[in-house]
């Protein structure tokens, strides 16, 4: 076990390495702009000594070393830093409103990104499995073609065409579900579950079709091997042949799979979000992109970059414990 | 709507058991019958009802009641499209086995009609997008005057389509099917030139690591990794972030920085493949043999190592160029890609999106966004088809 142990600490750590020099390269893309902050809060028409003043507040008249220090710092206590259009806004008209920092604006709408990824999960991970498996049984017959041209398409298509079409038919053509993922705080569970349907149903779509023909895939694999056909020769169902003696030694691939597939979603959600305007992270980003709120902009891609390289550690860590030869070494 | 789904899966039940009791009696206990398990004989029932229920919404879809035959235009499109692809597809496939050289022949012969249907969809894609200028009956930026926006497709005066305009003019008055050619060859075109970039630098940087070694591939390939580290899509939103300001700057167009920061990203994964084809090739005899005879490097990479490594890099190609294509596709469809006044088909959905909200009275008018998704979604699923075809067929695998 203690191999086991090492194997998983050395992964942790280089996961930790990256995700810092992930940091330094997103602090450095950021700092490429011309100009700085300072001119980018007041705009073209300020005086040189309200940039100035701009500048030492906000400390941009340090050295960038001693900036990005203390910029991971505030994040590793979770100060992400305030966000240039709210706190225009609350200069402007002298209020304030109370969520001025970037992680009071984020932290509501990264519950409802984290919500609805759940959803998606809840519904792809076991849809995905039970299609691998039937395409795995009833391999090379029309079923298996119908579902691989199926997930292909699904998979090769845009998210917004995807989005589209379930709108049309789901939302439009017969009201099912609502268009429009309008979720506010307080909402009840199931109303709230009705409203991210057609966002969570887009990304099963996207996610499905990799995760189906691994399970399909590692499973046809597996079925030349002896054991599998000394359990067909005891009489086995063929049903029962897959799923007590392939799949559980199909399944590190497996989870592999669906652990690349949830870092998957991360990116998928941004598009989705932003069809059916449903309030989560994806789209705080998009309007921050357009209306370049640098430090949003910075804050949001250090939570996917964060999310991203911890699923991926996950699969990688999954697929070691799942292996035996390395839980149990000789 | 639960209880007629309850009674229909219990209909179907009985039928499968009446199905399969059946086929029993009527062959006379058949292996086929008899061996048959209960789930697969409630998925031929299963089948057979979803066919019949597509038939029977293709002949609504038809029908001479407006609001009905409204409400499943569009199943019967897709229906309607569905046959012809594949009757295109099929003919293309007869076409490709009686014409040509003797090794296109033998191609065709062992093709599945899916991957057929995707050479016959690139071809069309090519062909558009190389004489836009040509078939297109407008100008991409060509704001007819005098024209009402109108983007009811058809060009059908009794249903309120413009007979001039076949799919119709957008909010300001230009033509969107001379739009949708152009943006064949602005989407497609830059896509293509990006995949280009990304395998120009990503496949130069991989061999040469893969040559060398040493420290230029250790310090590549962690820098690749750190990039990798990153979600493409977020990573390249923050790139434009910063190039939007940079851009008017410099007065350099923003798709030239978004066609570089693709090709960055997307290098990064054509340089780990390349590298890992490049080292298997770099321990090869005849390697040795030309650094023996003193050849410089550029030879080494481009006579000896880039001919033998062209397979595995083509089919990359084609998957390469359809993650570089659907990036480009989100980031405009985003508002932060192509930029008008250019044709774009992302740009196009996201300002004609709205308008899938009026399916249910006005078809006609929901189509204008859907015809540009359909644009990308036809011609990734196509090039899916194609490489899922051939990876299979140098894979060999047979089960």
């Amino acid at each position: 076990m203690g191999n086991v142990l090492k194997i998983i600490l050395q992964r942790l750590a280089l996961g930790l390495l990256t995700l810092l020099i992930v940091s330094m390269v997103i602090f450095v893309a950021v700092n490429l702009l011309p100009g700085d902050f300072a001119q980018s809060i007041l705009g073209q028409g300020a005086t040189p000594e309200a940039v100035a003043s701009i500048r030492t507040d906000l400390g941009l008249d340090r050295p960038p070393v001693t900036r990005y220090f203390q910029w991971l710092g505030g994040v590793l206590q979770g100060d992400l830093g305030t966000s240039f259009a709210q706190a225009n806004f609350a200069s402007f008209t002298g209020t304030d409103s109370g969520a001025t920092t970037v992680a009071q604006q984020i932290a509501p709408r990264f519950a409802n990104t984290m919500f609805l990824a759940m959803v998606t999960a809840a519904i792809a991970v076991p849809f995905s499995i039970i299609l691998g498996i039937l395409a795995a049984l009833y391999r090379n017959t029309v079923f298996d073609r119908a579902t691989n041209i199926f997930t292909l398409s699904s998979i090769s298509s845009p998210e917004f065409f995807l989005a589209y079409i379930l709108i049309l038919f789901l939302a439009v053509l017969t009201p099912i579900f609502p268009s429009l993922s309008n979720i506010y705080e307080g909402m009840a569970f199931s109303e709230r579950l009705e409203k991210s349907m057609l966002p969570a149903l887009t990304l099963t779509l996207v996610v499905t079709a990799h995760m189906m023909r691994m399970t399909r895939a590692a499973i046809i694999n597996l079925l030349a091997s002896p054991y599998i056909e000394m359990a067909r020769l005891k009489g086995l169902s063929p049903m029962r042949v897959i799923v007590k003696h392939a799949l559980p030694n199909a399944l590190a691939p497996i989870i592999n799979v669906i652990a690349l597939n949830l870092a998957y979603l991360i990116t998928g959600v941004v598009v989705v979000e932003v069809v059916f305007v449903y309030p989560g992270i994806g789209q705080l980003f998009v309007d921050s992109v357009k209306i370049r709120d640098i430090p949003v902009v910075q804050a949001c891609c250090l939570i996917f970059a964060t999310a991203f390289i911890l699923l991926n550690l996950t699969a990688d860590i999954m697929s070691i414990l799942s292996n035996p030869r390395l839980r149990h070494p000789k | 709507m639960i209880l007629w789904a309850v009674i229909a899966l219990v209909g179907m039940g009985a039928l499968a058991w009446v199905f399969r009791f059946a086929g029993q009696s009527v062959t006379g206990n058949a292996p086929k019958f008899r061996d048959m398990p209960y789930g697969v004989a409630f998925g031929y029932v299963l089948g057979a009802a979803v066919l019949l229920w597509l038939v029977w919404a293709y002949t609504q879809g038809r029908s001479s009641d407006q609001a009905i035959a409204n409400k499943f235009f569009f199943l019967r499109i897709a229906i309607e499209g569905f046959i012809i692809f594949a009757v295109a597809a099929w003919l293309f496939r007869i076409l490709g086995r009686s014409l040509g050289t003797a090794w296109s022949k033998k191609m065709f012969r062992s093709m599945p009609l899916t991957a057929s249907f995707g050479i016959l969809t690139i071809i069309i894609y090519a062909i558009f997008a190389i004489f836009a200028g040509a078939i297109a009956p407008y100008g991409q930026e060509q704001i007819i005057p005098g024209v009402a926006a109108n983007i009811v497709p058809g060009g059908d005066p009794a249903l309120g389509g413009n007979p001039e305009f076949y799919f119709g003019t957008d909010q300001i008055g230009r033509d969107i099917l001379s739009r949708l050619i152009y943006g064949a060859q602005n989407t497609v075109g830059i896509a293509f030139a990006t995949t280009l970039l990304a395998f120009f630098i990503g496949g130069t940087l991989g061999f040469l690591a893969a040559t060398l070694g040493g420290w230029l591939d250790q310090i590549l390939s962690r820098l690749v990794d750190v990039l990798m580290a990153i979600p493409s899509l977020i990573f390249a939103l923050l790139l434009m972030t910063i190039a939007s300001v940079w851009a008017p700057q410099l007065g350099i167009p923003l798709t030239v920085f978004m066609v570089i920061i693709i090709a960055v990203i997307d290098s990064t994964r054509v340089y780990r493949l390349a590298r890992a084809v490049g080292q298997n090739i770099v321990v090869m005899d005849y390697i040795e043999a030309a650094k023996l005879r003193g050849e410089g490097l550029g030879y080494l990479v481009f006579k000896e190592i880039l001919p033998n490594a062209t397979a595995p890099l083509l089919a990359e190609f084609g998957l390469r160029f359809c993650f570089v294509f659907l990036t480009i596709a989100a980031l405009s469809f985003l508002g932060v890609g192509i930029q008008p006044p250019l044709a774009d088909w992302g740009t196009m959905v996201r300002d004609l999106g709205g308008f899938v909200n009026y399916a249910q009275f006005a078809p006609l008018a929901a189509t204008a966004p859907l015809l540009a998704a359909g644009a990308i979604a036809l011609l990734t699923v196509a090039v899916n088809f194609v490489v899922d075809w051939m990876l299979h067929k140098s894979s060999g695998l047979k089960e």
